[in-house]
């Protein structure tokens, strides 16, 4: 057998391999998605609740609270980003940094000095690369992230938005994570938590009308434990659909991946096929060519 | 008249259905919904929170956290971790 042709064998046989992982991955990770997007629905009931509870006390009490009120001059922002610990999910870790570097350019050119959170070890070696460090980090949950974790990042964020700015204190709090649109489409999508954006005055056809609520025990001190638990479970549903957007953007991915392995080995195969039958045609001429000299020599 | 009631935590739903009578241990102390009961919105200490249903058996949830919203005749229990007992 010809070199040329052992050559073209080996990369088919590579890449016959490859496509074998990656679509063992794809599988792997189309039934993901369907439990996480459980998950996402699961968890929808609680944030429906917490939402609804935090509009009534803050719409029916003239409350001032510290993290409801907008400061006069907002120095310092925090913000919170949501990446994967895996990579090979195509754009979606470079799409959500992305969105934050945009996201800390735009508060930087406002004058406000910027501080980051980080969750998933993919931010986290970006962050590295470039010499800057996170404020805080968290890794490992970010498959199936338990509310733990959100409860864990809500009260240091909060914690941190309490905090007088003198203190090393933030002022705003954005959180930047994939949003799971569809299979197809994950979005990075920019949010500002804190300080909260109360709408007022905005009565939209159909909307709910809240009753006037009792309060226990005073209203300062229900939004005082309604807010945390606010963030926690904005925090937490950043988490599930980024774990979701994850799943979906790996399927989607290494679908790219087996396809262009087939579309390789379909490629060698052929540049394969022709290597043979040059090697063929050769042998061919040379036996003629030897069979003719025999001849001529006689 | 019977309370529309859900017990949910962060993750799940932990249960939902009629009832006709809510037991929920707040910062301030017991308090019992009943149909008919105002709205209220309250802080939920931890401890246990009992719902008697429509057919008389009694789920009882273990509430670390969260907080108890009465409106209309729906009751809902929220809680950051809470378990069923």
């Amino acid at each position: 057998m010809g070199a040329q042709l052992r050559v073209y064998r080996q990369k088919i046989r590579s890449a016959q391999t490859t496509k074998k992982i990656t679509r063992a991955m794809e599988l792997i990770a189309a039934s993901r998605i369907q439990k996480a997007l459980q998950r996402v629905a699961a968890s929808a009931p609680y944030a429906r609740a917490v939402t609804r509870a935090v509009s009534a006390v803050a719409t029916h009490s003239n409350v001032s609270h510290v993290l409801t009120t907008e400061p006069e001059n907002l120095r310092r922002a925090a913000v919170v980003v949501f990446t994967s610990d895996r990579g090979l999910a195509g754009a979606f870790n470079a799409n959500v940094l992305r969105a934050s570097e945009e996201l800390t350019a735009l508060l930087t050119s406002q004058g406000k000095e910027v501080v980051h959170y980080v969750v998933g070890r993919r931010g986290i070696s970006y962050f590295n690369f470039r010499k800057r460090t996170p404020e805080r980090t968290w890794t490992g949950d970010t498959d199936t992230p338990g509310f733990e974790t959100a409860r864990e990042i809500g009260d240091e964020v909060v914690a941190r938005f309490v905090q007088s700015t003198d203190e090393g204190g933030v002022d705003e709090i954005h959180v930047v994570y994939n949003r799971f649109v569809s299979m197809l489409t994950q979005e990075p999508e920019v949010v500002r938590l804190l300080p909260l954006e109360v709408v007022e005055g905005v009565d939209e056809p159909g909307a709910e009308i809240f009753p006037l609520y009792e309060f226990e025990p005073e209203p300062e001190q229900v939004l005082d434990a309604l807010l945390p638990v606010y963030i926690q479970s904005r925090i937490f549903n950043a988490l599930l659909q980024s774990a979701a957007s994850k799943q979906a953007a790996t399927q989607k991915a290494m679908k790219a991946a087996s396809d262009n392995a087939d579309k390789l080995i379909r490629d060698y195969t052929r540049l394969a096929n022709n290597a043979r039958q040059a090697e063929i045609t050769q042998q061919i001429s040379e036996i003629v060519g030897g069979a003719d000299a025999l001849g001529s020599a006689k | 008249m019977a309370l529309n009631v859900a017990v949910v935590s962060a993750e799940r739903e932990l249960w939902s259905g009629e009832a006709t009578q809510v037991v929920a241990r707040t910062t301030e102390g017991e308090i019992g919904v009943l149909s008919g009961h105002e709205p209220i919105l309250a802080v939920l200490a931890p401890g246990e929170s009992r719902v008697t249903a429509l057919d008389g058996s009694v789920v009882t949830a273990r509430v670390e956290d969260g907080f108890l919203s009465v409106q209309g005749d729906t009751v809902t229990i929220v809680a950051g971790t809470a378990e069923l007992v």
